[in-house]
């Protein structure tokens, strides 16, 4: 009668590192302009810049034919690029790149879809909404919707709000 | 007030939004910093005015500049105004803004805590939503701590939307607040279930992430994963479930075996890159057999991932990676240096005997390709790492590694001289037999010094002529013509080479220098050996004059020697002998660790005088010379020094033991080496030189490529005669090692060695400790992060209750209603919304709870209590009103019959007697008295013994048992049932018969009394129908504390250790003998009395958690008063209102 479910509710306390997350998500054009940024974990502001632009010379430093996962000191990133712009996704060493590779890909339509034919000054200019589709698929670095419907219901929702 | 929105919307007109914002930092590209600086200007001035709308503007405008860099963090304060916006395109900025800008110590964080929590409990689900999204980003420990509450009810939200933010931030909150993981656990378990697969996904992220660290606490849950894996058609959700099972199965075997087959269908029929190699990553780390060759080929599409996986699989299958060798050695020829590298990585794992010298050969192939120096660099340690591994494993042949060696030299421009000269020396000082083989090619190297010397700076190639210079002089019994390497050691030009290595040359020169008057002496003509002695002479001087201390020092020296000797030769004196005995001796190697392994011998004091201390009027210089040998005993070579007889006898004992555990004490003499064989433990392998069969001579430079062939055709002769052998072979034992070509028991892996080499072993200490625990440094950054992390909580770790929530609860049983609400369980369970309905429910809730406390609920207002009931739970978990509604009517219906059949089991005072918990029913049904018991083992666990009476007249089976958990008790249910799934009650109860059971609770903070509300459903046999009876558990304070004797000194030692709280209460009107109020105590409460003096006395108790309970009780008259004391105050105040509650009652 004594019910073994002995679960041992231990949380890891590892350094941020060490968690399978997604580190931050960045778009940047060729010139290594930073058009969206979004970290999921805190860095600080003086060190984001430095970061950003160290990641992106990196990024485009790589010719179309190399590989798009490329390690970075303690961890690894992920690009891809579309036209002049660079979706770079920051990626802890256990995440599974090739997975990351697809949500990029994932993401990209989604922005394509509510954009029509998304363009880099769309992204510029509707910051606020890319922020909102971009937190319906990633939640504190973790994939959380992939479906385009369901990732765009908010969006629609709001931009319903805001007509009425 | 309209004008006033008038006027805030012409303003805004004038505004600057984003998009102007975006454009204009465009149009101003020369001054950018000047333009925004005046933009963040006008957004100050905005943020000023009342209008949310430019507030919100402005907050917009801030996020895109935060992004290009700059601080914002000055509009802290009005980031979070328009998160307070209730409109929601306000809201949304500002919670954009935060979740871009807050951070853990941004302080005004603080002021938002009630905001959201509002936010997460707002009826329209997107305020919910931006607000969790928000919250996921900013989260702090103390935000944590205050909503794990509201965010778990939220999990249970009727919208999924909702629902999978609510999981996914959970995780979060665990990590901020870890508190909170034990509570939420089974609900977020339940997730796993949910019907939308978003949600659904959302809980495999959060679990898998909890258990990818501690999976063996998971385990329990691999049957659930397993369906999900088998049903999903989520990717990203199946790579997560994947990756927790590649956690998993290393703790459960049989997963492994179970998981193969889903897996092999994965593989064979996703489409998805990702999956497939999250599959195979899998497969590889689980030693699964299935094909996985097959799989790798299938990967190597995406070529990086593919070596990635591939060096993964090395590790377990060797041989399947092997055979594809030819792939890897392909992606050496790829653009990307990445993709070359890891392939480089790979090869270093899969070089066996068989295959070293081909890969080697296409790595100096790629080595004369390779443009740019680091590459080719790389190429250069990896070949010598693939090499020198494992103790030069793989190599068969030595004659082909010097050659390779010596081709390496050739190299241009590289910055690794140093390593391949290191290898040289390793290689002519441990393999003996290649010494003759080795000082050709070194001999022929310095002869052709002038190709190597073009690169002069530091750890260029000219490093290798220093170990080419020592291994001449060194081994010069090997040389051919050791004349004229004498003469290339000593031309004008190696005055250009670094001062190192000329000092090497001048040392070397003289070593040379013996040995040519060595051989030459044999002979009759004896001006050979005045030309040598005169060629030293000549070009010595160049040396002394060298600006290099050690080379000067070095060349005088030696100059001086070969004059004197010159003199000696002139005089037709034999001097061959004693310029010898100079560099007599052999150098071993000494393993690297050796004198850390040297163990202290006992009865060893090295401060101790070994001779009789020289008295003071002995010569000065004795006595450093004495400390110097014993301080330094590197003199390998025999000393010469005469010393007399007696002396040596005298010294001999003393100094013998201490020589035998000198690990730089190399033993050159026979005696020595006696001293070898009689000491124990001695792994001294005694190295047998054999010579080549056929010695070669390559004229010039070697070629490895030669001896790739010939070890080809070797190999296959070998092969040849093994067959021959084969018959031989079985009757034949094993001979001796030493013999050339043994056939021991091969495999076809194992190759023969072109000569048996001899690996001379690194020199250990005699008497050297086996153990290999040096290899751990004891600073090591590391160590320290070796903790534990699965051992259970300790009392101080556990779940602290969050006490300002209870504060000021009245604790007086007359409120006890509305006490519970207040206790710090209770507000879990209910959702926000419940809140609302609070005072409504509060009135009818405590009418139910005063008459249960009595035990006496009027039949005739059952069903009323009843419905208020129900409606309260109904509330606090929606997603089962549905249900809850049918239930409730059957209930009705069912009630009108009971009531007949059914007596009051608590009428009178004799359940009530039992107070150390007490299960209080709205409904005389069979439920009845219980026992809670703590578990003194488990300081958080719990025995509750029910005791079921049928009191009806009907047979009753299938009963559960269930209670609604809270955040800090819980029942414990069997592995794989759900949070809310009843526990079947092992027995059925024939009517008036009583059984009794037992449950386990497991309880975080037992400072507070609390109770648990629980159903038990059961049939009833002829109406087969599903009956219901709702109950609740009453958890005292006392229940938690165990009767334990304790003596009077120590309980003294309790009183003053001054770690304990005080308290007191008072008790009026008590009328019993005091004996009989002390047994009360005792028997109700669980105290034990420590010593009684008249009317006083001292009594004592422990919790199940270790607190300490002490009470001195008083009486007179009819007042008794308790002193107590106790380390945890709640716990003593709540254990004091139990005493007195219990006094009260009589």
């Amino acid at each position: 009668m004594v019910c073994t479910d002995n679960i041992d509710f231990t949380i890891p306390l590892q350094p941020a590192a060490d968690r399978r997350m997604i580190k931050f998500v960045l778009m940047v054009n060729r010139q290594g302009q930073t058009r969206l940024s979004r970290y999921y974990h805190s860095v600080e502001l003086s060190r984001r810049a430095a970061l950003e632009a160290d990641v992106v010379r990196y990024c485009l430093s790589r010719k179309k034919d190399q590989c798009s996962f490329v390690e970075y000191k303690d961890f690894k990133v992920v690009y891809r690029q579309y036209a002049a712009l660079y979706i770079v996704v920051g990626i802890t060493d256990s995440e599974n790149e090739l997975s990351i590779y697809e949500l990029v890909h994932n993401f990209v339509e989604v922005l394509d879809k509510y954009f029509s034919r998304v363009s880099e000054l769309d992204i510029m200019f509707n910051l606020d909404r890319v922020h909102i589709i971009l937190d319906e698929m990633i939640q504190n670095g973790h994939i959380v919707e992939t479906n385009k419907s369901r990732i765009l219901a908010p969006l629609t929702a709001i931009d319903k709000m805001v007509e009425s | 007030m309209a004008l006033k929105i008038v006027k805030g919307s012409i303003d805004r007109m004038f505004d600057k939004n984003l998009q102007d914002l975006v454009r204009g930092i465009r149009n101003h590209k020369e001054d950018e910093a000047k333009y925004i600086s005046t933009c963040i200007d006008e957004i100050k001035q905005e943020l000023k005015q009342d209008n949310i709308a430019v507030k919100a503007n402005a907050v917009c405008k801030l996020t895109y500049l935060q992004m290009l860099g700059y601080d914002v963090s000055w509009a802290a304060f009005n980031i979070v105004e328009v998160m307070s916006s209730s409109k929601f395109t306000y809201k949304r900025i500002g919670y954009l803004a935060a979740s871009q800008c807050f951070h853990e110590n941004t302080d005004v964080i603080m002021l938002t805590t009630n905001q959201i929590r509002k936010d997460l409990s707002s009826p329209n689900q997107y305020d919910t939503g931006v607000a969790l999204t928000g919250l996921s980003c900013f989260v702090t420990p103390d935000l944590a701590r205050d909503l794990a509450n509201d965010i778990m009810t939220l999990m249970s939200h009727t919208k999924p939307y909702i629902r999978k933010k609510a999981v996914l931030i959970m995780y979060k909150v665990f990590l901020k607040y870890p508190e909170s993981l034990r509570p939420a656990f089974p609900r977020l378990k339940e997730k796993l279930e949910d019907p939308d697969p978003g949600v659904q996904s959302a809980a495999v992220n959060v679990i898998c992430e909890l258990a990818r660290r501690n999976p063996k606490n998971y385990l329990s849950l691999a049957p659930l994963f397993f369906k999900l894996m088998t049903s999903s058609t989520n990717n990203w959700v199946l790579i997560k479930i994947i990756k927790l099972f590649g956690a998993l199965t290393p703790l459960e075997p049989r997963l492994g075996k179970k998981l193969i087959e889903p897996l092999t269908n994965l593989i064979h029929s996703t489409s998805a890159m990702s999956l497939l190699y999250e599959c195979v990553n899998t497969v590889i780390a689980g030693q699964y057999s299935c094909s996985v060759g097959s799989v790798c080929l299938r990967i190597s599409v995406v070529k990086y991932l593919g070596l990635l996986a591939m060096s993964k699989i090395l590790k377990t299958h060797p041989k399947s990676v092997q055979s594809h060798k030819d792939l890897i050695l392909q992606c050496l020829d790829d653009k990307d240096e990445s993709i070359r590298l890891r392939a480089l990585d790979l090869l270093y794992g899969m070089v066996s005997k068989k295959n070293l010298m081909e890969i080697v050969k296409k790595l100096m192939i790629h080595v004369d390709k390779a443009e740019g120096t680091t590459y080719r660099d790389e190429l250069l340690t990896k070949i010598i790492d693939i090499c020198s591994q494992s103790n030069y494993q793989y190599i068969t042949n030595f004659e082909w590694y010097i050659s390779i060696l010596v081709e390496l030299t050739r190299l241009e421009g590289t910055r690794h001289g140093h390593l391949i000269a290191s290898q040289m020396l390793d290689v002519a000082i441990r393999v003996k037999a290649i010494r003759a083989f080795a000082v050709a090619q070194m001999a022929t190297l310095l002869d052709n010094a002038h190709l190597l010397t073009g690169n002069m700076q530091r750890n260029g190639i000219c490093e290798v002529l220093y170990a080419a210079a020592w291994i001449c002089g060194e081994f010069s019994e090997h040389l051919e013509n050791p004349v004229q390497t004498l003469e290339a050691m000593l031309r004008p030009k190696v005055a250009t080479l670094p001062g190192h290595i000329q000092a090497v040359y001048v040392q070397n020169a003289a070593k040379l220098f013996a040995t040519i008057l060595k051989n030459q002496e044999g002979n009759t003509d004896s001006t050979a050996a005045q030309e040598t002695s005169q060629l030293m002479i000549d070009r010595l001087p160049l040396f002394v004059q060298s600006a290099n201390l050690e080379v000067q020092e070095r060349a005088s020296c030696i100059l001086q020697l070969v004059k004197y000797i010159q003199k000696l030769q002139q005089k037709d004196v034999e001097v061959a002998e004693e310029v010898s005995a100079l560099f007599a001796g052999e150098l071993n190697p000494v393993a690297p660790k050796a004198q850390k392994k040297v163990p202290v011998p006992e009865g060893l004091d090295l401060d101790a005088w070994i001779n009789e201390p020289p008295s003071e009027s002995e010569s000065e210089d004795e006595q450093p010379k004495a400390i110097f040998t014993k301080e330094e005993p590197k003199h390998s070579r025999p000393r010469h020094t005469e010393v007399d007889e007696k002396e040596l006898a005298r010294r001999r004992e003393a100094r013998k033991q201490e020589q035998a555990n000198n690990p730089f004490y190399i033993k050159a003499s026979p005696s020595s080496q006696k001293v070898y064989q009689e000491t124990p433990g001695v792994e001294h392998i005694p190295v047998v030189q054999i010579d080549l069969s056929v010695p070669l001579k390559v004229p010039g430079l070697p070629m490895s490529d030669q001896y790739v062939k010939l070890e080809e055709e070797r190999r296959q002769k070998e092969r040849a005669e093994k067959k021959k052998k084969e018959k031989k072979k079985r009757k034949e034992k094993r001979s001796g090692r030493g013999k050339k070509h043994d056939s021991g028991p091969e495999s076809e892996e194992d190759i023969t060695p072109a000569h048996v080499v001899d690996i001379v072993t690194e020199e250990m200490p005699e008497n050297a400790l086996p153990s290999d625990d040096d290899d751990k440094d004891p600073n090591d950054p590391h160590k320290a992060l070796d903790i534990d992390l699965d051992k259970p909580l300790a009392d101080s770790e556990k779940l602290p209750v969050r006490s300002h929530r209870a504060a000021g609860a009245p604790k007086s049983p007359a409120e006890d209603g509305e006490a519970e609400n207040a206790t710090p369980q209770e507000p879990k369970k209910k959702s926000s919304k419940e809140k609302r309905d609070k005072k409504k429910d509060k009135e009818r809730d405590r009418k139910v709870r005063l008459r249960c406390w009595k035990h006496s609920p009027p039949s005739g207002r059952k069903s009323d209590s009843r419905s208020a009931q129900s409606e309260g739970r109904t509330k606090s978990s929606k997603h089962k009103k549905k249900k809850q509604k049918k239930e409730k009517e059957e209930k009705e219906k069912k009630k009108k019959k009971k009531h007949h059949h059914h007596h009051h089991h608590s009428d009178g005072g004799g359940e009530e007697s039992v107070q150390n918990g007490t299960v209080e029913e709205e409904e005389p049904l069979p439920v009845s008295v219980c026992d809670i018991q703590g578990n003194l083992q488990d300081g958080s666990q719990v025995v509750v013994s029910v005791i079921f009476e049928n009191k009806s007249d009907s047979f009753l089976k299938s009963m559960e048992f269930n209670v609604l958990d809270s955040l800090n008790s819980k029942l414990q249910r069997p592995e794989g049932s759900g949070p809310h799934d009843g526990l079947t009650v092992p027995f059925q109860l024939p009517p008036g018969v009583s059984n009794e059971a037992r449950f386990v609770f497991t309880v975080q903070s037992i400072v507070m009394p609390q109770k648990l509300k629980g159903t038990l459903t059961f049939i009833v046999k002829d109406s087969s129908t599903h009956e219901k009876l709702d109950f609740k558990l009453h958890f005292t304070c006392t229940s938690y504390l165990i009767t334990t004797p304790c003596y009077s000194d120590a309980f003294a030692k309790l009183l003053e250790s001054g770690d304990l709280k005080s308290s007191s209460v008072r008790l009026e009107g008590v009328n019993m003998p005091f004996h009989h109020l002390l047994a009360r105590i005792c028997f109700h409460h669980h105290f034990s009395v420590v010593e009684r003096i008249d009317s006083c006395a001292s009594m004592y108790s422990r919790s199940i958690q270790g607190h300490h309970v002490c009470l001195l009780v008083k009486t007179s008259g009819q007042t008794v008063s308790i002193d107590a004391k106790c380390d945890e105050p709640t716990l003593l105040g709540n254990v004091l209102d139990e005493i007195k509650q219990t006094f009260s009652q009589c």
